[in-house]
């Protein structure tokens, strides 16, 4: 096990022998509640599978009927903000992980620090955002704009799915925050704690699916040249 | 890795930091790839490209940051079915617009 420093105490995992009946029996009521709680969570998270599955399957359609102004509005995408929004949510997603993994060692400092390192990664990540749709705003590409309508369909398509997928993402990112920011406290109170970690844990799931849309929004919108 | 035989609540299984690390590195390096790929010109193989090392990105977060690979077989299941799904969905749909 790697050691990390500021680590106060490895907890023992939960105390008292398997001998014990009475234990046992809690543990195993403790297990299924848990198992049902991460089951809803996937089922939850599946729904959003379908959600920018959608959006996915649509941008798909376009772009095979409309390749040539698909790749033509792809130039005008700045890549370098892209790429690194990316590296930023990556990086994001391992703090996330990393404070559950803190947390079930015991080290509730630690586990608060990597979730704040999280969140302030996801406002970083908005606040690019923000610079790079005021960007092409002050372009005047947007919806319904006269530079943007003087355009051929197909491009006017790209920055359509442009602007609701990434900001559904947006959004994602934005409740994403609230999500984790509610975790910081739940530890700090200790309502969340090293033996009783769900909460966190369906977080962080929600955190990485986050990611995961991103990881497949990158290269269809930023990287076509 | 889940050779360490069963684990229940009681000994919950705790991923390493390293192990997290590890798979950052790679995640970044599949976006470094990605991003130079995207300047090569390999004609209609480009966007499968691209897609191809979303998708490989995508299963490392799955696995290891989200846990799939240390959890119950039940959300394996799960999971694979809803990917089917959408697959089915997109492989229909396209077969739809490209026979058209």
């Amino acid at each position: 096990m790697s050691k990390v420093p500021g680590a106060v105490v490895e907890q023992p995992a939960l105390p008292g022998s398997h001998a014990d009946g009475s234990h046992m029996l809690e543990e195993g009521h403790h297990h299924a509640d848990k198992m049902g709680a991460k089951i809803g969570m996937w089922l939850f998270l599946l729904t959003e599978l379908l959600l920018f599955g959608g959006m996915f399957l649509i941008y798909g359609v376009y772009r095979y009927m409309n390749n040539e102004d698909f790749h033509a509005a792809g130039q005008g995408m700045n890549t370098i903000i892209g790429a690194f929004n990316t590296v930023i949510l990556l990086t994001s997603s391992l703090t996330v992980a990393m404070s559950i993994t803190a947390l079930q060692k015991g080290n509730k400092r630690l586990s608060i620090t990597l979730l704040g390192f999280t969140i302030f990664f996801a406002v970083w990540f908005l606040i690019n955002k923000y610079f790079e749709w005021s960007h092409e705003i002050h372009k005047g590409i947007y919806p319904k704009s006269p530079e943007l309508t003087s355009r051929s369909p197909g491009e006017i398509l790209f920055f359509g799915l442009y602007y609701v997928m990434t900001g559904i993402h947006g959004l994602h990112v934005i409740i994403g925050i609230v999500i984790l920011s509610f975790m910081v406290v739940f530890i700090a109170k200790d309502k969340v704690t090293s033996s009783s970690y769900t909460k966190l844990e369906n977080s962080g799931l929600y955190w990485h699916l986050v990611d995961i849309i991103w990881i497949f929004l990158f290269p269809l919108f930023y990287l076509l040249r | 890795m889940a050779t360490d035989g069963t684990h229940n609540d009681s000994h919950p299984h705790i991923v390493n930091y390293g192990t997290y690390v590890l798979i950052w590195l790679a995640l970044l390096a599949l976006t470094a790839a990605t991003v130079a790929v995207a300047g090569i010109n390999f004609g209609g193989v480009t966007l499968w490209l691209a897609i191809l090392i979303a998708s490989a990105k995508a299963t490392l977060v799955l696995n290891v940051f989200m846990h799939i690979k240390f959890d119950d077989v039940v959300f394996k299941v799960f999971i694979a079915i809803a990917i089917m799904t959408l697959l089915a969905v997109f492989i229909f749909t396209f077969a739809d617009y490209i026979f058209r």
